[in-house]
């Protein structure tokens, strides 16, 4: 049994730690670890292409997430008022949400826009006074767009949970001491579930800024950072592409380590 | 504001369904400013929309609430003067003791000055005996302490109702006699009208001053503590209001004679219409001697269980052809001869007056 654990954890992890191992190879072979050196660090952070698809990632992350961590705590605080019957509903859709397959959303999300602009580019080439009419096109927008739209259902899943531990007691207890409805949310529910919309908040980043098959389809012209790998690496893996996966590694892993923290701090002072 | 109504709360035809299901049906209540009104009564039986329909959590069916004589449909919670101390505290966490107390003052148009909110929390602390506790966190607090502080955040805004929900429920057995009288001088220090919800007979009992006994959404008997114990309207709230020894009987023809199931016939206090009725008898009303007394009404029965209380002792007596009897008896000694020991023949005695009879299809 022992061995059976520790052989699924060396299977798991040392592909990763070599990614990382041979980030730090003097030499450009791939198979062989020739002696210490930063250098890839160097021409990866010195790389144009790489700076401009991880700053396309970057907008692309920060946007969605920040709309992501809006509207899903704005989804979990309306779904406290619904009926039993209905929030079930909505919990099914949200909980779908999470568990549908990336390529299904990137494909389905494809069509629609396509379909969407296919729809309102003539319309607003009709209204336009000017010559050259503005035209909707996949991009940035698309992108946020389908990363907020499913990284949404996460933030909501994490705030709902931390609602519900509330209970609706201290909402009353705060309503029967004269605070009105906003004021009640202001003081008293706002402050309890900051760190879980925080935690939403940094999920979805790193949701956002790891998503290859999602940002693939809809990403237009744009390059976001793993689309960049993946077009690079079919070059022939390079230690420039280790030195970016480790960044990518060590920042997703940092982002992920405050979210937790920020979702375990409260509940346990409850 | 001078006040309309001699009547701090006022329940007119109130009504409360959830869908299909009715929680309260035709609830009509005064309570007198100054009062200390206990609900008492099964869970599901009530009491508790009534008390959330006075704090504006619900809001009645058919029918109106009034507060100060003013009518109260439609007004949200926050625009009522009433305070509730929620069953679980309901204290907020992130606050510190001070914060929790003047969070009510604070949200107050005109707006109060520091100094004086400063002053009140001080004050209300104070009074439930926190003084030194104005920093500390909620979760460094006991659960005493925590029931005091949510009293005290209350009662620091002087409301003409504090709603108490099952305020000692989550209290142990100590604790909570302590809490029983510190809420009781409470009250009449501050001359606030109280309304406790309790399924706790013990507690309302011996805190209020009206007792409203509720079952299935209405309300079964209201009274003195007192009259609820002693002539309880009916055998629901003589069995949920204290201890009841039922026997099953015949009232006679002539409306004052009973025919119990042995044959025996006793002379009841009070005048039925003939039929199948139920004597009900307090376990106290009944004399356990081991000599048959010479006069008086007694019957003749074996004891089977014996529980020691220490000051007193409960009995089950079989008594043949009129079942089982519960029997409170108080130790006139510290003789241990007093007690009565399971397997012996014993005589229980009662004055017929202590009976009350009610028709045996009112159960």
């Amino acid at each position: 049994m022992r061995a059976l654990v520790t052989f699924v954890y060396l299977f798991l992890y040392t592909p990763i730690a070599l990614v990382v191992l041979f980030s730090f190879n003097a030499g450009r072979n791939a198979s062989e670890f020739t002696g210490f050196s930063t250098q890839w660090y160097g021409r990866a952070l010195s790389n144009t292409f790489l700076m401009e698809a991880l700053r396309n990632s970057l907008i692309i992350a920060v946007t969605s997430a920040a709309l992501a961590a809006v509207f899903g705590t704005m989804a979990a605080i309306g779904m406290e008022r619904l009926g039993a019957r209905t929030r079930a509903i909505f919990d099914g859709l949200f909980a779908a949400a999470i568990v549908v397959p990336g390529v299904v959303i990137g494909i389905a999300t494809l069509v629609a826009l396509v379909e969407v602009f296919g729809f309102i580019n003539p319309v607003i080439a009709a209204l336009w006074p000017g010559d050259q009419p503005p035209k909707l096109a996949l991009g940035y927008g698309s992108i946020i767009a389908a990363h907020g739209l499913f990284t949404m259902a996460l933030v909501t899943m994490i705030v709902k949970a931390r609602i519900a531990s509330l209970g609706r007691d201290i909402v009353e207890a705060s309503s029967d001491l004269y605070a009105t409805p906003f004021t009640t949310f202001r003081q008293i529910v706002l402050p309890q579930i900051i760190p879980s919309i925080l935690a939403g908040f940094l999920l979805a980043f790193t949701f956002s800024f790891d998503d290859f098959i999602i940002a693939f389809f809809v990403a237009g012209s744009k390059t976001t950072l793993p689309i960049y790998v993946f077009a690079s690496i079919r070059r022939g893996v390079t230690p420039e592409i280790n030195a970016i996966a480790t960044m990518v590694l060590v920042a997703s892993l940092v982002l992920i380590f405050i979210a937790r923290f920020l979702m375990r701090e409260r509940t346990t002072t409850n | 504001m001078a006040s309309a109504s001699t009547n701090d709360i006022e329940f007119r035809s109130v009504t409360k369904n959830y869908g299909v299901v009715t929680a309260v049906t035709d609830i009509n209540l005064t309570v007198p400013k100054g009062a200390f009104l206990a609900l008492l009564g099964p869970s599901g039986c009530g009491k508790t929309t009534c008390l959330r329909m006075i704090g504006g959590f619900e809001q009645p069916s058919e029918g109106a609430v009034l507060i100060d004589g003013r009518e109260m449909n439609g007004v949200p919670a926050y625009r009522r003067p009433v305070n509730m101390v929620f069953q679980h505290y309901a204290l907020f966490p992130h606050f510190n003791v001070e914060q929790n107390v003047a969070y009510g003052l604070k949200q107050m148009r005109p707006k109060i000055a520091a100094k004086e909110i400063d002053r009140r929390v001080a004050e209300a602390l104070e009074m439930v005996r926190l003084g030194g506790f104005a920093k500390r966190r909620i979760h460094e607090m006991s659960g005493g302490q925590q029931q005091r502080v949510a009293l005290a955040r209350a009662i620091v805004n002087r409301p003409s109702v504090l709603l108490l929900d099952e305020p000692l429920a989550a209290l142990d057995k100590k604790l909570r006699s302590a809490m029983q009288i510190e809420l009781q001088t409470l009250q009449r220090d501050l001359g606030i009208t109280f309304v406790l919800v309790t399924h706790d007979q013990e507690e309302a009992l011996s805190m209020a001053d009206v007792v409203c006994v509720m079952s299935a959404g209405r309300i079964r008997q209201l009274g003195s503590p007192q009259e609820v114990y002693d002539r309880p309207v009916d055998l629901f709230v003589a069995d949920f209001v204290g201890k009841t020894n039922r026997i099953a009987a015949a009232m006679e023809a002539d409306g004052t004679t009973l025919r119990l199931a042995d044959g025996s016939a006793i002379a009841s206090g009070k005048r039925l219409a003939s039929g199948d009725v139920i004597a009900a008898l307090r376990p106290e009303a009944i004399h356990l001697t081991r000599k048959a007394a010479p006069s008086g009404t007694s019957f003749k029965g074996t004891v089977t269980h014996r529980i020691f209380l220490g000051s007193s002792a409960e009995y089950a007596v079989s008594v043949p052809g009129l079942g089982d009897f519960l029997i409170t008896a108080d130790r006139r000694s510290m003789n241990e001869s007093d007690l009565v020991e399971p397997g012996e023949e014993v005589f229980l005695g009662f004055d017929p007056a202590a009976i009350h009879v009610f028709p045996a299809s009112n159960a």
